[in-house]
């Protein structure tokens, strides 16, 4: 027997939450939780590098010099194509969370459409912006 | 594994009543750093070099400390929200995950302040 197909939230009335015993989380909405905590906790680490940027930056000429040669090395270029994505799923997903919280799209199909639009968003958004990074302004150096 | 239902081992201690609290401000947060994040890639995907004089010069400019100042701290504690419930998630240990969560909170904000002092430090123009 499989577990009921339910979103947890009844159609009308007080939000009930899910009965975690029995709830199974469809493969997209398991696939879209992981991926937005997987994001966010990359972007935590992505605010250590902007830490390390900003002290160089207020030490002057000279520390700068010495992290924006570490900051430009191809590591961190890729480092910052997986922040570009990161972010950019971190923001849609996050938004779908916002749009969530008012009560919204939260039924099966709705929660697996908006799940596959979520990731389509990020990875265009994405894609501008590593775009941008490679092909114009400051990445291109 | 305890026996006892969960209302039993509820009753008694009331709630703590600070669970809408975490709720509430990561929602606050996050609303926040939409303009902030895009606001701060945007800024930095369209300066023309990221040499020194540039950035230090973007930083003084207009309301760029101020903005990257509120970026900094929004953007700390929504990442400390946010660590704390993966932690909670799935750190099991008891021990570890008080650790885990008092040294989170530590770190967070020490970086908040060694951001802001940073970049007050590039805008007042102290550093040579």
């Amino acid at each position: 027997m499989s577990p009921p197909e339910t979103s947890g939230a009844p159609p009308r009335g007080r939000p009930l939450s899910p009965h975690m015993s029995i709830y199974r989380m469809s493969r997209y909405s398991l696939l879209s939780s992981i991926s937005n905590r997987f994001a966010g906790l990359l972007l935590s680490l992505g605010l250590l590098l902007l830490l390390y940027w900003l002290i160089s930056l207020a030490e002057g000429a000279r520390a700068y010099a010495g992290a924006h040669a570490v900051l430009s090395s191809l590591p961190l270029k890729v480092i910052y194509a997986l922040l570009a994505l990161a972010f950019a799923y971190h923001l849609a997903a996050g938004v779908r969370h916002l749009v969530w919280d008012t009560g919204h799209g939260l039924s099966r199909q709705q929660s697996q459409r908006s799940a596959r639009w979520v990731f389509a968003i990020a990875l265009l958004i994405a894609a501008v912006l590593i775009w941008w990074a490679l092909f114009s302004g400051a990445g291109a150096q | 594994m305890s026996w006892r239902s969960a209302l039993g081992r509820v009753e008694g201690h009331g709630s703590a009543k600070e669970g809408v609290s975490h709720w509430w401000v990561q929602r606050l947060t996050s609303v926040a750093l939409i303009p902030l994040g895009c606001w701060f890639v945007i800024a930095l995907l369209a300066l023309p070099q990221l040499d020194y004089s540039t950035v230090a010069a973007w930083v003084r400019g207009g309301w760029t400390a101020p903005v990257l100042i509120l970026f900094v701290i929004v953007g700390a504690w929504h990442s400390q929200l946010g660590v704390r419930v993966v932690v909670e998630d799935y750190v099991g240990d008891v021990g570890m995950k008080t650790l885990a969560l008092a040294l989170s909170s530590f770190a967070h904000i020490v970086l908040a302040a060694i951001g802001v002092f940073a970049v007050l430090r590039i805008a007042l123009g102290s550093a040579a």
